[in-house]
């Protein structure tokens, strides 16, 4: 319990209040994020499934650069280059300047994207042909199959790894600070910096960073139980 | 005076890239009875049941269900065209199919295979959609496995959910693609009975098999198919009695040796 005292004895003030608008923040992010991540991962499989040739090309070079990138760096360019993006617009310009919890999650969005399209894009390959067959002999239209067949197969094919991925992004939210989007380890590097509890601070977001995950990773168990029944029948 | 035939083959050619797997099938399936296509593996007869369920498109060639063009028509200079999908759909929905893989949806019980395109294509409320397909899954002795998922049940019982599922449609005619080619020879017996008693109904049924006693008890007519042509066709006792077509005597030959000459 010493370590623990030790730990909370550094905190006075404010801390414990930005500690936990931190933890709001990560959460917000890591949520929506995810959520927008996967939304946008979901259209670009679709638009690479059933699109034209060109948008396929387009969007595989989209999702090569970004997996191909670190977040880190793509964090940096997003918010310290968007300002010299910018689109002439009649008189003026229009540039992508944003605040940093918006880079934060926009960057996060497009890299979470990336890589949940890959696992959609799995899933729609996973899917046997016959049961898209068997939906188009019994007067299904296409949109019918995409809606009935082969969504609710696919989210049970690609649950175990939308869980991970989901895991990551979780992480890859600390890297945000590096930007000054006000989430936990930014706010917990205030805090460390300041008293040179560098140790101490690092462990508390160990341990929460890990508590989240494991709240994630149950919740997922708890669906792919739910879901385990529908598992492929062998035939 | 020709009664219109439930399905008729012209001209069908299908090539996939520079293979030809089907150079020119014409055929007329008799309405109210079985026909079994029957042939060596990779002589096309799958392809051609998959052209007329139009999961695959001929590459040339009319087929018609009912006197009606299916997916492809002549226009009034007798070139073929491409109809529309609304016309496709409902030529289409004459036809119920059933497949070697079975191919029940595994997020959905017995009962929701049955029943979901009863909802989602015929647009008929939960209850009266489930009261239809529970009727259907007692025709095939399944109505105790009602609430049961795919993987919960045996081959034979998929297979015979999925007979129900087509079924369920009202189709005219219905296509059996290798329904028992994976299953143990127990299974396969509680399919062929359900297909049995379906063809006592008068159902129209073209059934691509590779199980010889169960065309040559049941089979009104007997195709077979060599190299992506049609070899032979008649009644079983023509085509399977003496004298004999030399390749259909090669073929039976196989399963001969297999002891089943007490089929024939």
């Amino acid at each position: 319990m010493n370590a623990l005292s030790s730990i909370f004895g550094y905190l006075h003030g404010d801390d414990g209040w930005n500690i936990l608008s931190g933890l709001a923040n990560t959460i917000i992010l890591w949520l929506v994020g995810s959520v927008l991540g996967a939304a946008l991962g979901f259209f670009i499989a679709v638009a690479r499934r059933y699109g034209p040739k060109p948008v396929d090309w387009l969007l595989k070079a989209h999702v090569e650069v970004i997996r191909g990138t670190p977040f880190l760096v793509q964090a940096y360019l997003l918010y310290f280059g968007g300002p010299y993006l910018c689109l002439a617009l009649g008189d003026g310009s229009v540039c992508l300047t944003l605040e940093p919890f918006h880079a934060g999650l926009l960057g996060l969005t497009v890299y979470g994207s990336a890589y949940y399209s890959e696992l959609f894009r799995a899933g729609f390959e996973a899917i046997p042909r016959g049961h898209i067959e068997a939906a188009t002999t019994v007067g299904f239209t296409r949109w019918q199959t995409l809606r009935r067949i082969i969504l609710p197969e696919m989210t049970m094919l690609v649950l175990p790894s939308m869980v991970n991925m989901t895991i990551l992004l979780l992480k890859e939210t600390a890297v945000l600070s590096i930007i000054s989007v006000k989430e936990l380890k930014f706010q917990v590097d205030i805090i460390g910096n300041r008293d040179y509890a560098f140790v101490e601070s690092f462990t508390i977001l160990a341990l929460v960073y890990w508590a989240l995950v494991e709240i994630c990773g149950a919740v997922g168990r708890a669906a792919e139980a739910r879901l385990s029944r529908y598992r492929f029948a062998h035939s | 005076m020709s009664i219109v035939s439930a399905i008729r083959v012209s001209g069908v050619v299908k090539r996939f890239g520079s293979t030809a797997v089907l150079t020119g099938i014409d055929l007329d399936v008799p309405r109210g009875a079985v026909t079994c296509l029957l042939g060596p593996s990779g002589s096309g007869k799958s392809t051609l049941l998959r052209c007329i369920a139009f999961l695959e498109e001929a590459t040339d060639g009319i087929i018609e269900i009912d006197g009606e063009p299916l997916g492809f028509g002549l226009d009034p200079d007798g070139v073929r065209m491409r109809l529309p999908d609304a016309s496709l759909r409902k030529v289409r929905s004459k036809i119920g199919m059933v497949f070697q893989q079975f191919n029940l949806w595994p997020h959905m019980t017995a009962l929701g295979n049955v029943a979901e395109a009863l909802v989602t294509v015929r647009g008929l409320g939960r209850v009266e959609a489930s009261e239809k397909a529970m009727a259907q899954l007692e025709k095939v002795g399944l109505a105790q496995r009602a609430t049961h998922y795919p993987s919960e049940l045996s081959g034979g019982q998929q297979q015979r959910v999925a007979i129900a599922r087509a079924l369920a449609l009202e189709p005219k005619i219905m296509l059996f693609d290798e329904p028992t080619s994976s299953l143990d020879p127990e299974l396969t017996g509680e399919v062929l009975n359900v297909m049995r008693s379906l063809a006592e109904t008068g159902m129209t049924m073209l059934v691509v098999t590779h199980e010889i006693g169960f065309a040559a008890s049941v089979a009104s007519k007997i195709v077979f198919l060599d190299h992506g042509k049609l070899l032979v066709e008649g009644a079983p006792a023509e085509v399977f009695g003496k004298p004999r077509h030399p390749r259909i005597d090669q073929f039976l030959d196989t399963y001969l040796d297999r002891g089943a000459a007490g089929l024939l």
